[in-house]
């Protein structure tokens, strides 16, 4: 097996505040490989935005990585020093935003700030990295883009400068996209467009993307793998097939149980009860089990740990770890 | 564009008219100025004489139409102490109180933008603070007292710099400046201070809470997140987004500096007009007080006008929405 382009660790992210810790992320790995699309979804609070941000470097006070590794291509970025990091966030990591209409900045030209960025982690001239710009503005399918590139961020609609944004984000051709609920913002229309053009790009280019969403729909149309996040934790991770198909974490079938078809329209949609913890009161063993309909007494002591089943791995007390996969 | 300048410019006039008609009333109200210029053996006839010759027994329709043609012409017209055209007295300070605000402005800004930017980015440090007590000082002591505590330290106990006057002037055409001789930079030094502190202090604190503002936006986040340099984040990225609307408040500024610069320049004796205006209320010299109040208002609304339009050049996306409404 080749090398993963990221490779995350037991990762563990901290806010200090006055009052407590809070672990927002608490022993979360994964990998990324070349040209892979791994979703990440989950609830709001999940920890989906916080691990994107975490891997980029842009975790900031009072908030810090407390623990794990994370690897890019084979070295460890996480506690870089600032400088190193900087050079690593644009130039081998992209990332996209959720909200395009803030995204950039309105008071420069949409070329200058790409020209900016271009300039910033290649030794391009100034005229070189406009035609640069004008390419990647095409790649990212803005008609003009010769006469675009001097429009103003007001003058591009939302759908538009989502494509912009992303044409920031893979200026440098980065080895990987985190792109944190790229979609959100837009109108569903636009959605499909966009999440095509990501999906894309990665295929083109090889690179892997890292695609934090709440959309079900978005991860089975674009992913190859999947993990499901639940308070800080990844609950279940593995081919996006088999997590749609055949969820095993209890918490990752109600998800799926939730997704509206429209072949079953007489059917309700399947509710989780309750609601996910608070950062401060995470219940002790596995965070789910006060929701769990599985639970019995073992889920209230003990942290389950990630298991191994085939392709698929989840970290719920129900499942026994597989003998024969060791040898 | 054209048509949003066009439009600004016409509310423009309509304050001046406005201003117009406060400035004629002032004649009306403020006591008979012809007991200002007689003496008390003057007789009956000759007080009508006077009056019918300053045309002050014409009706006040007629002497308001004389007032406001005069007025277009700068024709305001003579001071009842000084005996002398009121434009050519005004002409002649002018020059003095323009450097002084201009002098002043520039310190606020530069001296306002540089604390400013420096304690939102470095918000913990102790010099930051001692920027934030600065600020509380400038904003809460009276002009007058800054400039008389900066008289006491640097005139009277250190003798550095002088008490009063602008120094050596030198004649440029019709204007005098003070800023090409080291005697007229002495002296601009402290009154210069004592009006801009205020200023100052105003634009620091604006600069550092839009600072701080700004960079917690989305694009700054962006701007980080494609790995820009920190200097280029914070000097042209989040400094420019800041400038917005302290080029409103600064330029605003610039008219209230003016204005104030009444008490700078009487503590300071400088012979601006703030000085003359001082003089004329003390006399009752209401010829002056009425051209001192159109200056001044006129001075105000240019500098409005000229904002606005700065906003649009500053502002890519108000000069769409200025194009699309014209």
């Amino acid at each position: 097996m080749t090398q993963p382009v990221l490779s995350v660790r037991n990762l563990e992210v901290e806010f200090v505040t006055r009052r407590a810790t809070l672990r927002a992320i608490n022993g979360v790995s994964f990998d990324i490989a070349k040209g892979e699309v791994l979703g990440v979804v989950g609830e709001s609070g999940a920890g989906k935005s916080v691990t994107g941000l975490a891997v980029i470097g842009l975790i900031d006070p009072p908030g810090r990585i407390s623990a794990g590794e994370i690897e890019l291509s084979g070295t460890r970025i996480d506690h870089l020093p600032p400088e190193e990091i900087r050079r690593v966030r644009g130039k081998r990591i992209g990332m996209i935003f959720q909200d395009p209409l803030t995204s950039l900045n309105p008071l420069y030209k949409i070329g200058d700030q790409i020209i900016e960025t271009i300039r910033t982690h290649t030794n391009l001239s100034e005229s070189a990295a406009r035609r640069r710009a004008i390419d990647l503005l095409a790649e990212v399918g803005i008609p003009a883009p010769e006469k675009r590139i001097d429009g103003y961020p007001h003058e591009f609609s939302g759908g538009m400068r989502q494509r912009v944004v992303i044409a920031l984000a893979i200026c440098a051709e980065p080895e990987l996209i985190i792109a944190d609920e790229p979609t959100t913002a837009l109108d569903v229309s636009v959605q499909a467009q966009i999440i095509a053009l990501i999906k894309r790009l990665g295929r083109d280019h090889g690179t892997a993307v890292m695609l934090v969403t709440h959309d079900m729909g978005v991860i089975a149309e674009t992913c190859d793998r999947v993990a499901v996040m639940y308070s800080g934790r990844i609950a279940e991770i593995g081919p996006v097939q088999e997590v749609v198909r055949n969820p095993l974490h209890p918490y990752a079938k109600g998800l799926m149980g939730a997704i509206p078809t429209l072949a079953g329209e007489d059917k309700r949609l399947v509710q989780i009860p309750g609601s996910m913890p608070r950062l401060s009161a995470i219940p002790p063993g596995c965070p789910f089990n006060p929701r769990c309909a599985f639970v019995f007494d073992r889920c209230r002591v003990e942290r389950p740990e990630p298991i191994r089943q085939g392709t698929q791995s989840v970290a719920c007390h129900l499942f026994e770890p597989a003998k024969e996969t060791a040898a | 564009m054209l048509a949003f300048t066009l439009r600004r410019f016409l509310q423009a006039v309509g304050v001046m008219l406005a201003v117009g008609v406060i400035a004629f009333a002032m004649f009306r109200f403020a006591g008979d100025p012809v007991n200002q210029m007689v003496s008390i053996d003057t007789s009956a006839a000759q007080r009508a004489e006077i009056r019918h010759s300053l045309g002050l027994d014409d009706p006040v329709l007629v002497q308001f139409g004389r007032y406001f043609i005069n007025a277009l012409q700068f024709k305001f017209g003579v001071s009842y102490q000084f005996r002398l055209p009121v434009s050519s007295l005004l002409a002649e300070r002018m020059p003095a109180t323009l450097e002084l605000a201009i002098v002043a402005t520039i310190f606020a800004m530069v001296a306002g933008i540089l604390m400013g930017v420096y304690s939102a980015l470095r918000r913990d440090t102790i010099l930051a603070k001692l920027f934030q007590a600065i600020s509380l000082i400038g904003i809460s002591l009276p002009t007058f007292l800054i400039g008389i505590l900066l008289i006491y330290l640097f005139a009277v106990t250190l003798g550095w710099l002088p008490s009063f006057g602008r120094g050596e002037v030198v004649k440029l055409g019709w204007w005098s400046t003070g800023l090409l001789t080291v005697s007229g930079w002495k002296a601009i030094i402290m009154p210069a201070i004592t009006l801009g502190l205020f200023q100052m202090t105003l634009i620091m604190r604006l600069v550092r809470a839009e600072m701080l503002e700004v960079l917690r936006t989305d694009y700054i986040r962006f701007a980080r997140a494609r790995g820009l340099t920190t200097r280029a984040i914070h000097f042209g990225h989040a400094l420019k987004n800041t400038l917005v609307p302290v080029i409103t408040v600064a330029g605003l500024q610039f008219g209230s500096v003016i204005a104030f610069s009444i008490i700078t320049e009487t503590v300071f004796q400088w012979p601006g007009m703030g000085l003359l205006f001082v003089q004329a209320v003390q006399n009752v010299d209401i010829p002056i007080m009425a051209a001192y109040l159109l200056m001044v208002s006129l001075i105000f609304v240019t500098i409005n006008l000229v904002v606005d339009i700065l906003y649009t050049v500053v502002d890519p996306r108000l000069r769409s929405t200025v194009g699309r409404a014209a």
